[in-house]
């Protein structure tokens, strides 16, 4: 074997600049593979991550609603009295709550459901924000700020504030940038809040957060819960919300399901919210994928025209090898060795290369009022990318120099050593 | 001892374009140590006879033995190894490989052949090479040398393996008188001195002349 290596490493020196083209159609197929998809999928990722990042995998609330069976349907008609009915008209909510009942129980019951990564509770409070003689309608989330920072990226959207002071603070609170440019609130400004019965609150202004969607920044403010239930004044049980994050997003439908029956709330899944991001992300992956194969199979033929060409000038070669001893499998293994050879030189140099030019891509400036944090574009460095194209470059080389191999462990010495 | 080579019967058709019956019941023998010439005119088939001795060619009717064993149905990977481990072969066009040195040249039947180790493959190629007179020329690249010279090269190719047979298709066609004088004397001490066969197509009458036994062929017979 060593000797066959030998072999065909000499044939590839004789034929240096052939085996370049060839390596280097490799080489470029991969680097643009791999770039294009590493630049992709960040870019996917990122896209994604503006939702998906800051939702949650199932959100268990309570809605108020009409009861559906109202007490007059308890009261027994007689059976078999076919002739009576109750028709009740302008059915009102009862005046209760929006919250979760039991909150600290479903909490504690989540917290231990294997499939569950994380619950954060939330309490949503409509507010009014008080601008001189005018109102501004917003709201303000209590959150667990410290989870909210593990699981969901709080900290990617505070362009001003330090979220261990949001956490400890008592009556902070953390305003969209929109909601503060109107009205012209500062870091450490007090701003006034009423809530919708009536009570008023003086909040300190401890941060900014910019979510990259502008209808939301101009009603939304974030506190941590505990504020948020103080200005409510409600006990420290009180939530309206639960955020569940899973660690298999596509559980998330069956698993809702089975909550909103189980603990008898509302439950909506992310799928369901958010249906259009999954299809965006699959066609754009769909897409580069098909381009960077379509690269590869290029390069192949690349490797199949120049190897045939190799064997056809090394014809006399193969004639020689064969009359002083090597039989058919040997000629076939030189060649496809030296196929290998190149295709093996090629994706080592094309990752080197891909690598380097997502590098260059991940430094390039890209400053969008949408995305806060992001300066530059963004890269997905997911080895995955250089697995899947290694190998398939691999593959398509061992494919390109098949069939040219095969066709010179067919070839005749004799033919070639007496038609000179 | 079982003779070198010995074909009975063989008879070989080219098919295409016409079917042309070049070799007619051909019978002959070779012992140890026999320097055996083969002339005949042009076309006579004596070349073709000898790819076929060579087993190269495996497109034919009839028995071939080399060293006592049938090749007729032998596949083609032992076919290999015989006209590795048994069989040397001289051309006329000296074929050797160009992207690779002289020493090179000679020593790869020998790492083909397996049977010694890298250096040891090389010590016995540089005595071939110091035997033949080109010792001067071992590192440089096959097709940098002279054609006189490449065919000493090729000589020393096919004996790195000690081989039973020297074959050779018109080896000194190609060469001017004295290095046609040098190749023979060359064949002649292997014959002699190592006591190998060897078996030559030649058109040269002078060169069949001084071989032990000269098999004249005519229109694909052997006629004397």
């Amino acid at each position: 074997m060593r000797l066959l290596v030998s072999i065909a490493l000499t044939l590839l020196r004789a034929k240096l600049r052939q085996s370049i083209v060839a390596a280097g159609g490799v080489t470029f197929s991969i680097a643009m593979f791999v770039a294009l998809l590493g630049f992709m999928n960040g870019l996917n990722q990122l896209l994604d991550g503006l939702i998906l990042n800051r939702t949650p995998h199932i959100r268990l609330f309570n809605e108020l609603h009409i009861s559906p069976q109202q007490p007059v349907d308890l009261a027994a008609i007689a059976p078999g009295d076919t002739a009576a009915y109750n028709f009740i008209r302008s059915v009102k909510p009862k005046d209760d709550l929006p919250r979760l009942r039991n909150a600290n129980a479903i909490m504690g019951a989540l917290e231990h459901d294997p499939r569950v990564r994380s619950v954060t509770p939330r309490l949503v409070a409509q507010v009014l924000f008080n601008v001189g003689t005018t109102d501004l309608t917003g709201q303000v989330f209590g959150i667990d700020v410290m989870k909210e920072v593990q699981y969901y990226m709080f900290q990617d959207y505070l362009v001003a504030g330090d979220p261990y002071d949001i956490a400890t603070g008592n009556n902070t609170i953390v305003l969209g940038k929109g909601l503060a440019d109107l009205m012209a609130a500062r870091i450490g400004d007090l701003v006034q809040v009423t809530t919708a019965t009536g009570d008023r609150t003086m909040l300190r202004v401890a941060g900014f957060f910019q979510s990259g969607i502008a209808e939301y920044d101009k009603v939304q403010s974030y506190a941590n819960i505990k504020t948020v239930q103080k200005l409510l004044q409600r006990p420290a049980s009180y939530y309206t919300d639960i955020n569940v994050k899973l660690h298999d997003l596509n559980a998330a439908p069956a698993m809702a399901r089975e909550l909103a029956v189980r603990f008898r709330v509302q439950a909506t899944d992310i799928q369901t919210a958010n249906a259009q991001f999954e299809t965006g992300s699959d066609v754009r992956s769909i897409i580069s994928y098909a381009v960077g194969i379509v690269l590869l199979i290029v390069a192949g033929f690349g490797i199949y025209n120049i190897l045939n060409m190799i064997i056809y000038e090394k014809l006399d070669t193969i004639a020689i090898l064969k009359a002083t001893g090597f039989n058919g499998s040997d000629v076939r293994r030189i060649f496809l060795l030296l196929s290998m050879i190149i295709g093996v030189v090629g994706a080592a140099g094309g990752l080197v290369l891909g690598i380097t030019l997502q590098h260059i891509i991940d430094n390039v400036p890209f400053n969008t009022a949408a995305l806060p944090t992001v300066t530059t574009f963004p890269v997905d460095y997911n080895a995955k990318y250089y697995l899947i194209a290694v190998s398939f470059a691999l593959a398509t080389t061992w494919v390109a120099g098949f069939f040219p191999a095969r066709k010179a462990a067919h070839v005749d010495p004799v033919e070639i050593i007496r038609g000179k | 001892m079982a003779p070198t080579l010995e074909v009975r019967n063989i008879n070989k058709h080219f098919r295409d374009p016409v079917d042309l019956h070049v070799l007619k019941d051909v019978n002959m023998r070779v012992d140890r140590g026999e320097f055996v010439s083969i002339t005949g005119k042009s076309g006579c088939g004596k070349s073709t006879l000898l790819y076929i001795l060579s087993t190269m060619d495996t497109d034919y009717e009839g028995e071939l033995r080399i060293d006592g064993e049938a090749t007729r149905h032998a596949g083609a990977a032992r076919l290999a190894r015989i006209r590795n481990e048994k069989i040397g072969f001289v051309f006329q066009f000296h074929y050797l490989l160009p992207e690779f040195t002289v020493l090179h040249n000679v020593m790869l039947p020998g790492l083909k052949l397996g049977l010694k180790s890298g250096p040891e493959v090389e010590h016995r190629a540089m005595e071939l090479l110091k035997d033949l007179g080109i010792a001067d020329q071992a590192l440089k690249k096959a097709n940098q040398v002279s054609g006189g010279q490449k065919q000493r090269v090729a000589i020393a190719r096919a004996l790195i393996n000690d081989p039973l047979i020297i074959m050779g298709d018109e080896p000194t066609g190609n060469l001017d008188s004295q290095n046609t004088e040098i190749v023979f004397d060359i064949f002649r001490r292997i014959a002699d001195e190592h006591r190998r066969s060897l078996l030559i197509v030649t058109h040269d009458p002078d060169f069949a002349k001084r071989t032990d036994r000269i098999i004249v062929m005519d229109d694909g017979r052997v006629v004397g």
